[in-house]
């Protein structure tokens, strides 16, 4: 994996012209300033690593130059010129190709139809030519050197081939600028190899890549330019022979949280929650954690690193291969939602709106939902007796409503955030799961959330915060676990925690040599 | 980027034993396999099923369903539903009729008329669905509540008699070749083949099978998906209007009652074939061997003295397996 730099020297051409220059693009989406006076200028002949944390607007610039958003604000430059591109299809005609983590190819077809997918070679006026439709995407995928036989269906291709697919799609548009979005995530370390061959082959004077990754090996090995965002704005772009990974870092979380605002350390308590082992078939290997009482046990880590499957596994919403559960020092089996309801732990989903509350009921109905069988009488339904609840929760909670009967689509995020608390509260949860808490809750209500987190931590409930604001995970925290890659990379004390040293963890992915044996 | 080196990639990630090329052919075998059983079967229980007469008889009566089958086969490839083919074509045939009967037009006006009038359903349909963002379920729901009131009012109530229309029965009754083999059959067969290439070997049917296997990565590769969406329902509604012809014609009446039940009946018969109601994967040949096993199932066990209302059972059960051997066959798993 590593290359001494003379290797380096020889494979990577010198800067040549602008291919593409992004200059004060600004991009305002709903109470969030997504990316704000960014510049990004693009050579010819180069790799370019764009990094940033989450959020810091890495994507959202990606999604401009390929077309998919418009700019509210500055300019797109082309090979000096400026340029609006309004679709998709008209960065393509641009030369302008995007391998997005989610592959955008037709299952059923085959490799070769959905290279050619809109352009097919057509004989007797009409009549598809599957024969020269073959030819062409063999002629492809052997330039990229890959043994893929264009007849097979894409469905039936692994994942990497599937990328390859679409890298043969992006050169049959004769793209000069290559826009990869984590394009190693669902690699192994060999594949990553073959990736990069191609990606080497791919980089001329004409020519350029650019490269999104949270990989920092990985973007040392491949890139010549490392560009970074950070809260949407542009922090530097420097040649990656200036920077060694520890600056990329440096650069990318940048700011000091005051001292003030991190969590006194607390006297050690026993766990209520014990995990061990916990793999599933997808992406968690090995997970072990405790949970005590009374702390806020923060999780961290890179969008995709597995908290959110982490907490899934452990509620028994996804399938586990692997690992114990222990609840308050008794082994608890949990194989579905339910089981973890009974044992008193609730999960609060980061996507409220769609798996956390019934959006077209009552604060009242909401709130009494999981736990209806505590308010029948005579088997019927005691209203009344479930608005008294619902009335109790506003109140604890301080939820702002105008009344119990209000439908909750009508909440701002942070009251029906607390409303899904409400629900959990009610249900006697002493273990609360939190995804990402704070997600779409303007700046006010957030310190509200944090408050009544601290609230229910002080008054004896556990809770696991996952978070991938890394402010927010170091505010509120009394201990933090890092994740990557689907395992645990780091526990440490709040007061052992900086910025510098979670995303160190957050971005140790495993050693590609090593991960046979894993 | 001429350098050509074997790489280390694992390509392939769901391997079998069959070839892919072969890989669609053999799927299409297992159902025509499925059919020669079922009248092997039935044959032995009893013998007078294999006469040609009874072959005949059943082929003809599958017509009616296989060419709806066909149409419907665009629309399902697509990812969608249409379950307006049952009423529209009662609501085609009236159309046509009256065309012929009350004005008095040549049949071929007629013809024409019932078709266009089908694929105007179609284009009503697949306007709602592709561009007004219907349910297709919905959508296609309301069409075929449509359908049944306006054949009924177009009819006054009643049957039309195409008897005094000299030559319209032969449409479907002639018999040009071999006795017994009517034109009906040859008309579906001449219909199957050229729907078949259009599915297989045009834009229209790979447009529409990328549509039901990624509308999005297909709109985003510059292809304007709603317009092909509702070409789908278009084919879907001209092949009603063509089974509304086939249908009069054989009574030599357009009863606008007659085709209830049958929009379901040419799903099934989809399914039976291997199209999979998830979109993507489509096959008129296995639409056509389908509809042939329905009215294998539904003839062999009348010759067998089983009652009509068991029949209808033993459909359900049939398409029941059918769904289930396509869930086994992707391993479990969605495509």
């Amino acid at each position: 994996m590593t290359v001494t730099s003379l290797e380096v020297d020889a494979t990577r051409s010198k800067a040549g012209d602008v291919l593409l220059e992004a200059r004060r693009i600004t991009k305002v989406f709903p109470g969030v300033k997504a990316l704000e006076n960014v510049d990004f200028v693009l050579r010819a002949g180069q790799v370019h690593a764009l990094c940033g944390e989450n959020g810091a607007g890495k994507s959202t610039l990606m999604k401009i130059i390929a077309g998919l958003y418009q700019p509210d604000g500055g300019e797109l430059l082309l090979g000096g010129k400026p340029t609006t591109i309004s679709n998709p299809l008209q960065a393509h005609q641009l030369g302008i190709s995007v391998i997005h983590q989610e592959f955008f190819l037709m299952n059923h077809l085959s490799v070769a139809q959905n290279i050619f997918i809109g352009r097919e070679p057509k004989v007797f006026g009409g009549l598809t030519d599957d024969r020269s439709l073959n030819a062409k995407a063999q002629e492809l995928l052997d330039r990229l050197g890959v043994p893929i036989d264009p007849r097979t269906q894409v469905g039936r291709l692994s994942v990497a081939a599937q990328q390859m697919v679409e890298i043969a799609k992006a050169l049959s548009f004769d793209s000069h600028i290559l826009i990869m979005d984590e394009p190693t995530a669902a690699l192994t370390a060999a594949e990553v190899q073959t990736l990069f061959r191609i990606i080497r082959n791919f980089r001329t004077e004409k020519t350029a890549v650019v490269y999104i990754s949270h990989r920092m090996e990985e973007i040392k090995e491949i890139c010549d330019q490392i560009t970074v965002l950070r809260d949407g704005q542009f922090v530097d772009s420097k040649p990656a022979a200036e920077l060694e990974i520890s600056d990329v870092i440096q650069l990318m979380v940048g700011r000091k949280l005051q001292a003030g605002l991190r969590p006194e350390p607390k006297a050690k308590t026993e766990p209520v929650l014990e995990v061990e082992g916990l793999s599933t078939a997808a992406l968690l290997k090995n997970v072990s954690f405790e949970l005590r009482k009374g702390e806020i046990l923060g999780f961290a880590g890179l969008m995709g690193a597995g908290r959110t499957e982490t907490a899934r596994a452990l509620v028994g919403a996804d399938p586990k291969t692997a690992g114990t559960v222990k609840a308050f020092g008794k082994v608890a089996n949990i194989d579905k939602p339910a089981d973890a309801v009974r044992m008193g732990i609730g999960y609060l989903s980061e996507d409220r709106k769609r798996f956390g509350l019934i959006l077209g009921q009552s604060v009242t109905a909401n709130i009494a939902l999981t736990s209806l069988p505590r308010f029948l009488k005579f088997g019927l339904l005691d209203d009344a007796k479930m608005a008294e609840a619902a009335r109790r929760h506003v109140q604890a909670l301080d939820i702002k409503t105008p009344s119990v009967r209000q439908i909750l689509r009508n909440l701002s995020g942070g009251n029906m955030q607390k409303v899904v608390l409400a629900k959990w509260l009610e249900r006697d949860c002493d273990i609360l799961i939190f995804d990402e808490p704070t997600r779409g809750i303007d700046v006010g209500a957030k310190q509200e959330i944090y408050d009544l987190l601290k609230r229910l931590a002080d008054s004896g409930k556990s809770i696991i915060m996952i978070s991938s604001e890394l402010e927010e995970v170091l505010r509120m925290s009394d201990r933090i676990v890092v994740m990557c890659d689907g395992r645990i990379t780091g526990v440490m004390e709040n007061a052992a925690a900086t910025s510098e040293n979670i995303m160190e963890l957050a971005t140790q992915f495993r050693n590609p040599e090593s991960e046979e044996s894993a | 980027m001429t350098q050509v080196q074997v790489s280390n990639m694992e390509v392939v990630e769901k391997k079998g034993i069959i070839p892919e090329r072969y890989r669609g052919f053999i799927q299409q075998g297992m159902v025509l396999i499925t059919l020669v059983l079922l009248a092997v079967f039935f044959s032995f229980m009893r013998p007078s099923f294999i006469s040609w007469d009874n072959i005949s008889q059943l082929l003809l009566a599958s017509v009616v369903t296989a060419i709806q089958a066909i149409g419907l086969t665009f629309v399902i490839a697509t990812g969608g539903i249409d379950l307006t083919p049952g009423m529209g074509m009662a609501a085609t045939s009236v159309i046509a009729g009256l065309l012929m009967s009350s004005f008095g037009l040549p049949i071929w006006v007629g013809v024409l008329g019932g078709v266009l009038a089908g694929a105007l359903l179609g284009l009503i349909n697949g306007t709602l669905i592709a561009y007004v963002k219907m349910q297709p379920m919905i959508a296609t729901l309301a069409m075929m509540m449509v359908c049944w009131g306006a054949g009924l009012v177009l009819a006054g109530g009643k049957t039309v008699s195409l008897r005094d229309v000299g030559g319209y029965n032969a449409i479907a009754m002639g018999e040009p070749f071999i006795p017994g083999l009517k034109n009906a059959v040859l008309i579906l067969l001449l219909l199957a083949i050229i729907a078949g290439v259009v599915m297989n070997k045009t834009v229209v049917g790979r447009y529409a099978l990328a549509i039901g296997s990624n509308k999005e990565a297909t709109r985003i590769s510059g292809i304007n998906t709603p317009r092909w969406e509702v070409l789908a329902y278009v084919i879907c509604g001209a092949f009603t209007g063509i089974s509304g012809i086939l249908m009069s014609s054989r009574l030599s009446s357009a009863n606008p009652t007659l085709g209830q039940g049958y929009e379901m009946y040419a799903i099934a018969a989809a399914v039976i074939g291997g199209t999979s109601l998830r979109g993507g994967r489509a096959s008129v040949f296995g639409a056509v061997i389908g509809a042939v096993t329905i009215q294998t199932i539904f003839n062999g066990l009348t010759v067998m003295g089983v009652q009509d209302q068991w029949q209808k059972v033993v459909l359900g059960i049939v398409v029941l397996v059918a769904v289930f051997v396509d869930i086994m066959r992707r391993g479990g798993k969605e495509e």
